[in-house]
């Protein structure tokens, strides 16, 4: 049995009079790919950024590593190892595709204030760079400016972003969101890779991608967390088929 | 392997062709024996250095500062008062009698400018677009507007420097000697800028331009490296002013309006804000075109006025994108 690597307590969050996230607790164990499922406006991506920090609790705790990083401003947390791929597509347009992910190893080596020696020749941030876009099958699109990547690319460099930062827990916003079913596939194939190497908090539609990929599974409605468990539980799970499932399966 | 190498010819060899340029301009006025064209370029170097500056925050750091007419006027101001105690002998602080030496009054004068900024850039970064814009503005009028009550000091007519400048001992006002030094200036700077523009410094302002959320979500606290960026921007424009002074033996609030900034706003749009050197570009055809046109009208605006619309619409990369385009074509567009 592993540790908790987040916990998350309680955790409330208000838009005016509407909960987005309602009294929600959650944890993701260490080494685990926890998926997050829900129906448009179950406060998933509110969530997630409140994970990340952009956006700040009314109420609740959110511990990282057994430490209460629920007031640490945004970078702060990248430091400690959490990393979010965005729902919308957030990458560094007039970079090339080597330079958007040095600039994640070079924020994860935290030395930003060297003002002479030229990154394009720096070993320390060309090799791991390289590395992650090994793992995410970029390599062939190194030198290409980001702005000129197909959205399946695109999708695929926010991930190696995330992993350049050699993060201990990655927050993946819906991945797929609209690619096409073979770079969906692709994606899926991408992200199997990665199970077991990190933790992983995986917000998701893909159905399918979800049942292969998870080892646990939360469904959230209405700002709350109405069950978790086991994919297999989940999908025969009378309260969430009635709550979300139903419609689809 | 380098990644990508983008330094085209244009971007390594167009600087040092344009200070070779420069660096002809005494020749050529002592062959036609024109002295006004010395003086003319003297400005276009100091002023180059100045929209050097601010393109560095505005180009590569997507700030548009209305401010740095401003931190210009506190560099020219800085050596300015420093030679104005010296010479009639009354003491500035603590007893001392302020200084006519460059070497020391131009460090000092440098430093309240990036204090300046300092200060002022850590208020206005909190904001972002036309709101960052429209707070430089208005500190720039308070700047402008605190020189002008400093009665002690000339306020509204100015000051004239009095006392002959030197830098430690040398004489660096005859008009072909200071020349020469404001051009090695420029030169360093650009070295300088376009050093850090490709250093890991760099990197991080000009992805803050780009995409500040993902910076911050990567785990850069991008505020700190806009602020130290709108320091060292502020610091070399005080440097622009202490020449400035240096050279125009003078100075005023109006080297400091808040219409200086625009124009070097325009000046580094005009030349191409993708580029270190590219405002001197800039910065040469705004100073040139509005000499010539002055010698036909006081309207010298309107003509000049027409050239920077044109240009800004023909050519959306500013005169830059011009050059680039001329090459393209001699490689048959290969790009």
């Amino acid at each position: 049995m592993s540790a908790p690597l987040l916990e998350v307590t309680n955790l409330v969050k208000r838009f005016g009079g509407l909960a987005a996230t309602d009294g929600l607790s959650l944890d993701v164990l260490t080494g685990e790919t926890h998926a997050l499922i829900g129906p448009n406006g179950a406060g998933k991506t509110t969530l997630i950024a409140q994970l990340q920090g952009e956006l700040s609790p009314d109420q609740g705790v959110i511990a990282f590593k057994g430490q209460d990083i629920t007031r640490e401003p945004p970078h702060a947390r990248a430091s400690l190892g959490i990393a979010r791929s965005f729902q919308i597509t957030s990458i560094f347009p007039e970079f090339t595709v080597m330079q958007n992910v040095a600039l994640a190893v070079q924020a994860r080596e935290g030395h930003g204030f060297r003002f002479w020696a030229q990154t394009a020749h720096d070993k320390r941030l060309l090799d791991p760079a390289r590395e992650a876009l090994d793992t995410i099958g970029l390599t062939h699109r190194a030198n290409r400016d980001a702005r000129d990547l197909s959205h399946g690319e695109r999708r695929q460099l926010e991930l190696a972003m995330a992993l350049a930062m050699r993060p201990s827990l990655l927050l993946l916003d819906e991945p797929m969101a609209g690619m096409g079913r073979q770079e969906g596939i692709r994606m899926t194939r991408i992200l199997e890779s990665l199970k077991g190497r990190y933790s992983i908090l995986l917000v998701e539609h893909d159905m399918d991608a979800v049942f292969a990929l998870a080892d646990r599974c939360s469904v959230l409605v209405a700002g709350r967390a109405i069950a978790t468990g086991a994919p297999d539980a989940i999908r025969n799970d009378p309260a969430v088929r009635e709550a979300y499932l139903g419609k689809r399966h | 392997m380098a990644e990508k190498t983008r330094t085209n010819w244009l971007n390594l060899a167009a600087p040092v062709l344009l200070i070779g340029a420069l660096a002809c301009v005494p020749l050529i006025a002592q062959a036609i024996d024109n002295p006004f064209l010395i003086r003319l370029f003297t400005r276009v170097i100091v002023l180059s250095i100045a929209a050097v500056a601010l393109n560095f925050v505005l180009g590569f750091g997507g700030l548009v500062s209305l401010m740095h007419a401003g931190l210009f006027g506190i560099g020219a101001y800085g050596v300015a008062i420093l030679s104005h105690h010296d010479y009639n002998a009354e003491p500035i602080l603590f007893g001392w009698m302020g200084t006519s030496n460059l070497a020391i009054s131009g460090p000092i004068a440098i430093a309240l400018a990036a204090l300046a900024a300092l200060v002022m850039g850590f208020i206005c970064l909190r904001t972002s677009g036309s709101y960052f814009i429209m707070i430089t503005l208005a500190f720039n009028q308070m700047l402008y507007y605190f020189f002008v009550a400093l009665q002690e000091y000339g306020g509204d007519d100015g000051l004239q420097i009095l006392g002959t400048i030197d830098f430690a001992g040398l004489n660096i006002t005859k008009r072909i000697t200071f020349y020469y030094v404001c051009l090695g200036v420029l030169a360093v700077v650009i070295v300088a800028f376009m050093r850090i523009v490709g250093s890991r410094f760099g990197m991080t302002l000009r992805a803050s331009a780009q995409n500040e959320r993902r910076l911050i979500a990567i785990g850069v606290p991008a505020l700190r490296y806009k602020l130290a960026a709108f320091v060292i921007s502020g610091a070399v424009a005080g440097l622009a002013g202490a020449l400035w002074a240096t050279g125009q033996g003078f100075v005023s609030p109006a080297d400091m309006a808040w219409t200086r900034s625009g124009d070097l706003v325009v000046m580094a749009v005009l030349g191409g804000l993708a580029s270190v050197w590219a405002p001197v570009v800039g910065a040469t055809v705004f100073l040139v075109l509005q000499a010539l046109f002055s010698n036909y009208t006081v309207f010298w605006q309107l003509p000049l006025g027409l050239v920077i619309i044109f240009t800004i619409v023909l050519l959306r990369g500013g005169l830059l994108d011009l050059m680039l385009r001329v090459r393209k074509q001699d490689k048959g567009d290969a790009a």
